[in-house]
C-alpha cells in the first residue's frame, strides 16, 4: 500500500509541475470522453413517451409507488406511528442488545441517501422546474415510502446469512431467491442486470456526482482550480477507508453527518421563521407553480418531471439501494425493517428537501419578471439572483440570511458527499461480489475502480455527470421494480400476519414506557 | 429463598476488590454470588454499512472473549473457595443493565468497585458507582 501511495503522489506532483494549462485540458478531455461514451445510455433511460416530453422512467417510478401505496393500503400512514416506536426500541428484546438496532439501520441508510440530493439536487429541481417542483417532490416522497417499505421487507426476508454471522442482501438476492420460490423464470438474469446497474449507479450517483459537487463547493470558496486535484484528495481518503480499512475515519463521518443534518434543518427553520411573512406567499408559489409552471420551460409538466426526478434521486425509493443497507439487521420479522425504512423518504424528501426548496424560494433567489409575475427563464433554467445553480444556489440562499453559512454548508457538503460515497461503495461492492463472488482480491479490484471514478467525477462538468448519475440509478429502479411487482404478494402476506399478531398482542412492547 | 448478591466486574483493579469483598460477605451469610459483566453498548450510536454487516459476528466474538478471558477464569477461581456463584454477560448502558440484572435475579444487594475503567466522560457526568447508588432499588455497596 505504501508503494501505491508513493506512486500516486509522484504522479500527482508530475502533473502539477506541468502547469495549469495542461491541467485544464485534462479536465476538458475527461469531460468530452465521458459525455461521448455515456450519452446513449442517458438518452435511453430518459427517452420521453412518443409525442410528449414526459420521460417514461419517471412514470415508471410514480406508477410503482402509487400501486404499492394502494396495494398495501396506505401503509406509509397506517404504520407511521409503529415505525417510530420500532426506532425508539420499544419492541426490541433486551437480550438482543449488542446487535444492530432499528435506529442504527435507519441512521446508516439515511446517511447514504441524505446528501447532495437534498442540497444540490433540490436546487437543480427548483432552478429548472420552479417552486412548483417542490409540490411534486413532496408527493413523490410520500408515495415513495410504500416502495421503500416493499423493498426493505424483501431485503431482510431473502438475505444470505453466512456461517460466520455476516449477511448479504439486496435486490439481487430477493430477485433470485424470490422468483425461484414463486416459480417465476428469469430471476437470475434480472438479478445480474440489477447488479450491473448497481455498480454503475455506485460509480455515478454514489460517487462521481458527489465528488463533482464537493469540488464545486470547495472551488466556490477558495477560487477555481482544476477538479482532478480535489478528486485525488478525495480518492485518497476514500482509499484509506475502504481499502486501508481505516473504519475510524468513516465512523467519525457517520457520527458527524447526523448532526450536520440537524444543523442544516435548524438553519433552514430559522431562515423560514425570519421570513415568516413570506411563508404564505412561498406556498402559494409552490401550489400555483405545481399546476401552471409559472412560466418555466415545459409548463406544469416541466415542474412535475423535475420534482419527481429529484425526489427519486434523493430518497432512492424503488431503486433498491436501501434494501442492501437494511438487510443486515437481525430481526425475526422482516416486516419491521420495512416499516422502519418507510421513515427514510419522509425524513429525506418530505422534511429535508422541502426545507431546502422553501429557503431558496423564500429568500427570493429565483428572479421573477415584474411585468408578468412569471419566472425569468434563460437556456431552460430560471435566472437566479446570484447567477448560481446547483449547490451554489442553495449556498447563496442560505448565505443571504447568514453570511457565514456557506462555510458551514461547504463542510456539510463535503461530509455528506463522503458518507454517501462510503455507503455506495458498499452497495456497489455487494453487487460486485454477487457477480464475481466473494474474495479479498476481487473486492480490491472494485474498490480501486471506485477510487479512480472519484477523480473522474471531480474533473468532469456537472451536466454529463448528473445525467449519467441519474440514468444509472434509474436503471436500477427499472429492474428492481419488476422484482417488487412479482414479489409484492409475499410482502402482503408478511404484512397481514404481522399486523394481526400486533393487534392480538402476540407481538408486544418490551418497554412499558 | 437464598440471599443473592450482584457484583459488577469489568476486569479493573477496583472490580477485583469488589469481588473479594463480596465473596467475604457472601460466605458469612451463605449468599449466591452473581458476577455481572456489562459490555457498554448504545442502540443509538452510529455505524458504517460495513460495521452493520459484521455486527452479529463481532458480537459473538466479544461475548466469547468476555466469557473466555474474563468471566470464565474468575468464576473458576471463585468456585474454588465459594461454591454458590453464577455469571451474566450483557450489552447495554452499565448502570441500567446492572439494575435490570439485579431486578431479574431478585438480588438483595449490589457490590461495585468505586472506579472501574473510567473515562473523561464519567468524570464529567458522574461515575457508574455514583449513579448506581442513587438509582438502584436495593442497597449498593461501593468498594474502594
Amino acid at each position: 500500500m505504501q508503494t501505491i501511495r508513493k506512486a500516486a503522489l509522484g504522479a500527482a506532483a508530475l502533473v502539477l509541475s506541468a502547469g495549469p494549462t495542461v491541467a485544464q485540458s485534462i479536465d476538458e478531455q475527461v469531460n468530452a470522453l465521458f459525455s461521448s461514451s455515456t450519452g446513449w445510455f442517458v438518452s435511453l433511460i430518459f427517452s420521453p413517451f412518443p409525442g410528449t416530453s414526459f420521460p417514461w422512467i419517471v412514470a415508471w417510478l410514480v406508477v410503482a409507488a402509487t400501486i404499492f401505496t394502494v396495494y398495501f393500503g396506505v401503509i406509509q400512514f397506517r404504520a407511521f406511528g409503529h415505525a417510530i416506536s420500532l426506532v425508539k426500541g420499544d419492541y426490541s428484546d433486551p437480550n438482543d442488545a449488542g446487535e444492530v438496532s432499528h435506529f442504527q439501520a435507519l441512521a446508516t441508510a439515511l446517511s447514504g441517501t441524505v446528501g447532495l440530493g437534498n442540497i444540490a439536487g433540490v436546487a437543480v429541481a427548483v432552478g429548472i422546474g420552479g417552486p412548483g417542483a417542490t409540490f411534486w417532490m413532496i408527493l413523490a416522497g410520500l408515495m415513495g415510502m410504500a416502495s421503500k417499505f416493499t423493498e426493505c421487507t424483501l431485503g431482510v426476508k431473502y438475505r444470505n446469512e453466512y456461517a460466520d454471522g455476516t449477511v448479504s442482501g439486496g435486490p439481487m438476492y430477493y430477485i433470485t431467491k424470490g422468483f425461484a420460490e414463486r416459480g417465476v423464470p428469469g430471476g437470475k438474469i434480472l438479478a445480474v442486470l440489477f447488479a450491473i446497474f448497481c455498480i454503475l449507479g455506485a460509480l455515478g450517483g454514489g460517487n462521481m456526482f458527489q465528488a463533482n459537487q464537493a469540488h464545486q463547493q470547495i472551488a466556490g470558496i477558495v477560487g477555481d482550480y482544476p477538479g482532478w486535484i480535489t478528486g485525488i484528495i478525495f480518492a485518497g481518503v476514500v482509499f484509506a477507508v475502504i481499502i486501508g480499512g481505516l473504519q475510524s475515519i468513516a465512523s467519525v463521518t457517520e457520527k458527524v453527518v447526523p448532526f450536520m443534518g440537524i444543523l442544516y434543518v435548524l438553519a433552514a427553520l430559522v431562515i423560514i421563521l425570519m421570513n415568516v411573512d413570506k411563508v404564505g406567499w412561498a406556498f402559494g408559489q409552490i401550489f400555483e407553480g405545481a399546476f401552471t409552471g409559472l412560466g418555466i420551460a415545459g409548463g406544469f409538466v416541466g415542474a412535475l418531471i423535475q420534482g419527481f426526478k429529484r425526489a427519486a434521486f434523493s430518497n432512492e425509493a424503488g431503486v433498491g439501494s436501501a434494501a442492501i443497507a437494511h438487510s443486515a439487521v437481525r430481526t425475526k420479522e422482516p416486516i419491521t425493517e420495512g416499516v422502519v425504512s418507510l421513515l427514510e423518504p419522509f425524513i429525506d424528501t418530505v422534511v429535508i428537501c422541502t426545507m431546502t426548496a422553501l429557503v431558496i424560494i423564500i429568500t427570493q433567489q429565483l428572479v421573477i419578471d415584474p411585468a408578468t409575475g412569471n419566472y425569468l427563464v434563460e437556456n431552460g433554467s430560471i435566472v437566479t439572483a446570484s447567477g448560481a445553480s446547483g449547490v451554489g444556489l442553495t449556498s447563496a440562499a442560505f448565505g443571504s440570511a447568514f453570511s457565514w453559512f456557506p462555510y458551514v454548508l461547504a463542510v456539510a457538503v463535503i461530509l455528506f458527499a463522503f458518507s454517501t460515497m462510503i455507503s455506495w461503495s458498499y452497495y456497489g461492492l455487494k453487487a460486485w461480489t454477487y457477480l464475481f463472488g466473494e474474495g479479498k482480491s476481487k473486492e480490491i479490484v472494485f474498490k480501486v475502480i471506485f477510487c479512480i471514478f472519484v477523480v473522474i467525477g471531480a474533473a468532469a462538468n456537472l451536466g454529463p455527470v448528473i445525467d449519467f448519475s441519474d440514468a444509472a440509478i434509474f436503471a436500477m429502479a427499472v429492474v428492481n421494480i419488476i422484482g417488487l411487482y412479482v414479489l409484492m404478494p409475499v410482502v402482503k402476506r408478511e404484512m397481514i400476519s404481522y399486523m394481526e399478531r400486533l393487534k392480538s398482542g402476540e407481538i408486544r412492547k418490551f418497554k412499558s414506557h | 429463598m437464598s440471599v443473592k448478591f450482584v457484583v459488577g466486574y469489568d476486569g479493573s483493579q477496583a472490580s477485583e476488590g469488589a469481588i473479594r469483598f463480596a465473596i467475604a460477605q457472601a460466605k458469612s451469610c451463605n449468599a449466591v454470588l452473581v458476577v455481572a459483566h456489562v459490555l457498554e453498548w448504545s442502540p443509538y450510536s452510529f455505524l458504517t454499512p460495513t460495521e452493520i454487516e459484521e455486527r452479529h459476528k463481532r458480537r459473538n466474538e466479544e461475548l466469547k472473549r468476555a466469557e473466555q478471558a474474563l468471566i470464565g477464569p474468575l468464576i473458576a477461581k471463585i468456585k474454588s473457595e465459594h461454591a454458590e456463584v453464577e455469571s451474566v454477560i450483557r450489552y447495554g448502558n452499565i448502570v441500567d443493565t446492572l439494575m435490570s440484572i439485579s431486578a431479574d435475579c431478585g438480588a438483595d444487594q449490589i457490590f461495585i468497585g468505586r472506579t472501574g475503567h473510567s473515562s473523561l466522560s464519567t468524570r464529567v457526568f458522574g461515575s457508574v458507582a455514583g449513579s448506581l447508588a442513587q438509582h438502584a432499588d436495593v442497597p449498593v455497596t461501593i468498594v474502594p
